[in-house]
């Protein structure tokens, strides 16, 4: 688990939707857990059941945890600041998140970052967090 | 058929508030309504179709507002996209124009997020939980400024784009709110005044932000016999275009907007290209919203934006495109965090020779008013809207 100084919020359904529960539990247990199209193989996110690129239907699978920077944007106004971005999975899809455990003023496009896993406030669930690799 | 013509804006009214702490939102939307429609020379019973947005309140679309102001319509749409929603009902009005279901269109905007206090652009907001999105993008904290900085940070990377080529816009915006006693912003600023301004969320600083207003504004549109009996200059709708943009199932790419789609049939509908366009009113939320959406109109190629913004080319009288001439939302107003209609009321104004003497572009025939609605870093609509005057 990382350390972030902001309270992380969360709005959802982890437990009472089967079709992104699989995420939230591989959260909790260390792993991202995306969606692989059983028809035209692709990885998406955010998970779904119909595949986005063709409606085929979708299985789980543990991605790497490797990915690199796409973009990001430090919010400085927020008490404490924090950095989301978009990172490029290994397996293909950009995936939304925040930057922990670094130095924000360090952070470049193209850096390589690795997933790390914050719980959420009030009980919810963990989700995936990223850190230089 | 070619909806080209089939629908001309007759009447154009803003609210002159920027802050309305004693007013209901729809009062605001009323006022709004009663000014266009006196601007037009109709009245409230020449109305019969509305249409209005996700401002507008009640929640069930356009049924509490037509309740409110007691209009009888034969025709009703609220598609809901943000700030670009204006855009978007002017192609709808214009569709049903031409179709026969109304005569008189009425479009409406109002809010007043600054009375209430809305950190607009620094706060998530949680929407509603069943959006399929919200569990896996709320928790990182998106606001509105953060969203548009990751496209800033990404344009700069692929392209070079600088902070200070951002600045223009904000310049060339000031430059014109000093003449519009509404605006808020009046001050004219410089570039350093701008890269100097406190940073939000980086490469955005507080100047290259638009205003939180209170206010509104609305619109008539009506069908070419009705327009021509009225005693207003002829203000034809010749182009329209809308297109969503989203994260195609993460398959992300933030260097362009929905413009690259929204514009395309504009320009084939009113068969003019950029270089046509005498006045332009491109949706300001950030200064980096304006520079995508003009490259992606095609008024330059793709990441020259900065080049094409900066010393002073969109300061009317200075620069060869003139763009919103009121002070925009990055200076004179973003009512309901909403700058879609103003957009196109400038515009109006600009092509009845009634902008702002100091930044009346001459001879102002042809102009485009294009919205943004949603966040650029998620998902959001393009829409475009091309006028002519008559
Ligand atoms: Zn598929």
């Amino acid at each position: 688990m990382a350390y972030v100084a902001r309270k992380i919020p969360f709005v959802g359904t982890p437990d009472t939707n089967p079709e992104t529960k699989p995420f939230f539990q591989g959260a909790d247990a260390g792993k991202l857990m995306v969606r692989r199209c059983t028809s035209c193989k692709k990885v998406h996110h955010y998970p779904r059941e119909l595949c986005p690129f063709c409606f085929g239907n979708c299985e789980w699978q543990e991605a790497s945890g490797k990915a690199k920077i796409y973009t990001f944007s430090v919010m400085e106004r927020a008490n404490p600041p924090y950095a989301i971005g978009y990172v490029t999975l290994e397996e293909g899809p950009s995936v939304l998140t925040n930057f922990v455990d670094c130095d924000f003023k360090a952070l470049k496009i193209g850096q390589d970052v690795k997933v790390t896993f914050v719980k959420t406030e009030d009980g919810g669930p963990s989700l995936p967090f990223f850190t230089p690799a | 058929m070619s909806l080209k013509g089939a629908a001309y804006i007759a009447g154009a009214w803003e609210h002159p508030t920027r802050k309305a702490p004693d007013k209901s939102i729809a009062l605001l939307h009323a006022e709004c309504a009663k000014g266009a429609l006196e601007d037009a020379g109709l009245t409230k019973d020449d109305v019969d179709g509305y249409f209005c947005a996700g401002d507008a309140p009640g929640g069930l679309g356009p049924l509490s507002m037509v309740d409110y102001m007691n209009l009888k319509c034969r025709h009703v749409d609220s598609t809901d996209v943000g700030g670009s929603s204006y855009q978007v009902a002017v192609g709808h009005a214009m569709e049903a124009i031409a179709a026969g279901r109304c005569n008189v269109a009425l479009i409406t905007l109002s809010g007043r997020p600054r009375s209430e206090g809305q950190a607009t652009g620094t706060a998530p907001r949680p929407g509603n939980p069943a959006a399929p999105e919200m569990q896996f993008e709320f928790p990182y904290g998106p606001a509105t400024a953060n969203l548009y900085g990751m496209c800033a940070q990404r344009h700069m990377y692929e392209y070079g784009t600088t902070s200070e080529q951002l600045a223009w816009i904000k310049v060339a915006a000031s430059h014109h709110a000093q003449h519009n006693p509404n605006a808020m912003l009046r001050d004219v600023v410089t570039v350093e005044d701008v890269v100097n301004s406190p940073m939000v969320s980086s490469p955005l600083h507080r100047l290259d932000c638009c205003v939180i207003s209170d206010g509104g504004g609305a619109l008539i549109l009506t069908k070419p016999e009705i327009a021509k009996s009225l005693k207003r200059p002829l203000v034809k709708v010749i182009g329209v275009g809308e297109s969503p943009k989203h994260q195609a199932g993460g398959e992300i790419d933030l260097t362009y907007t929905a413009a690259r789609w929204s514009g395309p049939p504009a320009w084939a509908m009113a068969g003019i290209k950029p270089s046509d366009i005498k006045y332009a009113s491109i949706y300001d939320s950030f200064t980096i919203t304006v520079l995508m959406q003009l490259e992606d109109l095609g008024f330059c190629e793709k990441g020259q934006g900065g080049k094409f913004v900066a010393d002073g080319n969109l300061i009317s009288g200075v620069g060869k495109l003139p763009f919103n001439t009121d002070g925009g939302g990055l200076c004179s107003n973003h009512p309901a965090n909403r700058g879609g209609i103003t957009k196109i009321i400038e515009a109006v104004r600009q092509l009845r020779g009634e902008a702002h003497p100091a930044v009346q572009v001459p001879n102002c025939d042809l102009a485009i008013a294009h919205g943004t609605g949603g966040a650029l870093g998620t998902r959001h609509c393009g829409s475009t809207v091309i006028l002519e005057r008559e």
